[in-house]
């Protein structure tokens, strides 16, 4: 007769398994040798991360996520401190209706903010274009960047820059030497966040991307569309690889700053 | 204007408003160069307020500041030249002491190794030479507070602000550091606003004292005046333990003037020779007693013996103790005379005196304060 406890360990076991497994699959076959990917695997390989490599079109959708991907999370998360510092630290009419706005492409469903901002680039009689991808990318990932660091900063007691200000330095020279050193971390893990999403989104990119060009996530789509290669697999992993090792690699850095200011 | 000459600091008019709410009320106030200033008040009687805006933290409504004779209004705080030590200290925690000590001096053009002395020099002033390479959090309570003091020095600065900087140290330290803060300041004799809610720290760190109640100023004067000449009732109640009583003038001179509460009979009480006319005859006022300028004798000793070694000016009247709250050195009695509850502390000679028992309850004219209505 199995306890209360058992039974929820077991479902707890089966959760996962639901959750990772495919992607535990995903990761496995991507090492199969055999031209199908398929179980049973036949022998160990790496020769679809080669042919991966060797695949000109992956290589140039991987430089573009990468490239939009650095791009807005450097735009983000400018926008999302500077938003953060507004909300937070000063107090202006409207300041509610600022607040939402900021949060609502959260709210909003993908689709929808996608085909809102075609229509309002349609509208302004604008092609398609990587600066319209970029936008969009900043405008979904604005609200994480905003949520993460306004939560740091309310944490951050305002007497710090008041002191900074008493001993003589100005608001730019405040902000740099004690205001963004003491919300760097949330900064940090809002840019990782920004990247993230902005790497393995589709919905919006579909709709944004300009003819021609492709991020990872499009590219798989498009693949995927005529057969099912191995070498989809493989991509699959190295994507998995970069967007849980990203924050991982943040989380420890982060980590190893405030030990290099001695915490006590 | 030559009291701006003699102040270093001055308030003019000056008014905060929050929307409808005043949170200061018209203040005019002049601090002396050098001297010791604190504002002493319950929590929300405009004393951070008024700190703030001298501060530049806090715009003011209406009137004018100025420091060192020059009008700051307009000038922002990173321009005031001031030393503020915070409640919380607020040492930036990824910076060591010794750059937060250095973190002024980046501002005002002194060079590297003159830096490094100013900060050697300051750290030396408040005891704590060997903390530089340190951050905030391996320092405790008390080490953090006094390199907030360091660093708030360091740059000279023309004012030095206090925010309640004993309140988040316990007892003990907070009266060593009550001690080694007043000798910082003595030393380098710099003008410091001190801003607290407990007398004792007022009274003990003082040249004189501004005592404030619900955005108002209450009364200023060194310690000895605000604690033995109350002005209001509110000041009165705040320091220390007094009695407070419902008094009719009998009859007021030069010499004093003579006073009457329902059940305790009459009083001879002091009154400054510049107020005598303040007083009519008949008018309605109160009284302030010092809890422990009521000195008490068991009657068992025999009253008459008692009242006949008192000096002229000694008022009496009988009383029993209701509650002994004993404290070793002293206790403090709470009494029932004439249907008045009243509270006297006195020091113990050799036993308290018992819960329940009859005693007389001496007066001395120049203890009793007549109180403006």
């Amino acid at each position: 007769m199995p306890s209360g406890w058992s039974l929820i360990r077991l479902g707890t076991i089966l959760v996962y398994l639901f959750m990772f497994a495919p992607v535990a699959v995903v990761v496995l076959l991507s090492f199969n040798s055999s031209q199908f990917g398929s179980f049973p695997m036949e022998g160990v390989s790496f020769r679809w991360f080669v042919e991966l490599w060797n695949n000109d079109a992956i290589v140039r959708a991987f430089q573009t996520s990468l490239v939009l991907g650095a791009l807005t999370s450097v735009i983000s998360t400018t926008l999302g401190v500077l938003g953060s510092l507004a909300m937070v630290r000063y107090s202006f009419p409207g300041k509610n209706l600022i607040a939402t706005a900021l949060i609502a492409p959260i709210l909003v469903p993908e689709v929808v903010l996608a085909v809102a901002l075609l229509l309002f680039l349609g509208a302004l009689g604008q092609p398609k274009s990587f600066v319209l991808l970029l936008a969009g990318h900043v405008i979904f990932t604005l609200p994480f960047v905003v949520l993460v660091v306004q939560a740091r900063l309310v944490g951050v007691r305002r007497e710090y820059e008041e002191a900074a200000m008493s001993l003589g330095a100005g608001p730019v020279q405040t902000f740099f030497q004690v205001t963004l050193p003491l919300i760097l971390p949330a900064v940090l893990a809002g840019g990782l966040f920004a990247f993230t999403i902005s790497f393995d989104d589709i919905t919006g990119t579909l709709f944004w991307k300009p003819g021609g060009v492709e991020t990872v996530p499009t590219q798989i789509f498009a693949m995927l569309r005529n057969s099912i290669s191995p070498e989809i697999n493989a991509l699959g992993t190295v994507m998995i690889v970069m967007t849980v090792a990203l924050p991982l690699l943040g989380a420890a850095a982060a980590r190893r700053l405030s030990r290099g200011r001695g915490g006590g | 204007m030559t009291e701006a000459t003699t102040h270093a600091v001055t308030l003019q008019k000056v008014v905060k408003r929050y929307g409808d709410f005043t949170a200061v009320h018209q203040t005019d106030l002049g601090i002396e160069d050098g001297s010791f200033l604190t504002l002493l008040g319950p929590s929300g009687c405009g004393k951070t307020t008024t700190l703030r805006m001298i501060a530049g933290l806090t715009s003011i409504t209406e009137g004018d500041i100025l420091i060192k004779g020059t009008r700051v209004n307009d000038l922002p705080i990173h321009k005031r030249n001031l030393g503020i030590v915070f409640q919380n200290y607020a040492l930036f925690p990824h910076k060591t002491v010794q750059e937060n000590v250095a973190f002024g001096l980046k501002y005002r053009k002194v060079s590297a190794d003159e830096a490094r002395r100013r900060v050697g020099e300051a750290l030396e002033l408040v005891q704590l030479p060997q903390t530089a390479d340190r951050f905030p959090s391996q320092l405790s309570g008390g080490q953090q507070q006094r390199i907030a003091l360091a660093r708030a020095i360091v740059i000279q600065p023309d004012v030095l602000l206090l925010d309640e900087p004993l309140s988040a140290l316990d007892a003990n330290l907070r009266e060593d550091m009550r001690v080694e803060l007043k000798r910082i300041q003595h030393s380098l004799g710099i003008t410091t606003v001190f801003v607290t809610h407990d007398q004792s720290e007022a009274l003990a760190m003082s040249d004189r004292i501004v005592v404030m109640s619900a955005g108002h100023v209450e009364q200023v004067g060194s310690p000895e005046e605000v604690y033995n000449r109350p002005s209001s009732e509110f000041v009165a109640r705040f320091l220390g333990a007094s009695n407070i009583l419902e008094a009719r003038i009998v009859s007021a001179d030069r010499t004093g003037a003579k006073v009457e509460t329902q059940g305790l009979g009459t009083f001879q009480a002091a009154i400054d020779q510049d107020e005598t006319r303040r007083f009519a005859e008949g008018q309605k006022v109160k009284l302030s007693i010092r809890a422990e300028k009521l000195a008490l004798t068991a009657t068992g000793k025999g009253a008459a013996e008692v009242a006949s070694g008192d000096a002229p000016d000694i008022a009496r009247f009988d009383g029993r103790v209701t509650t002994v709250d004993y404290q070793g050195q002293v206790a403090r009695y709470f009494l029932e005379a004439g249907g008045h509850q009243l509270q006297a502390i006195n020091t113990i000679d050799e036993h308290p005196l018992s819960e329940g028992e009859a005693v007389s309850v001496g007066v001395r004219a120049r203890d009793v304060v007549v109180l403006p209505q």
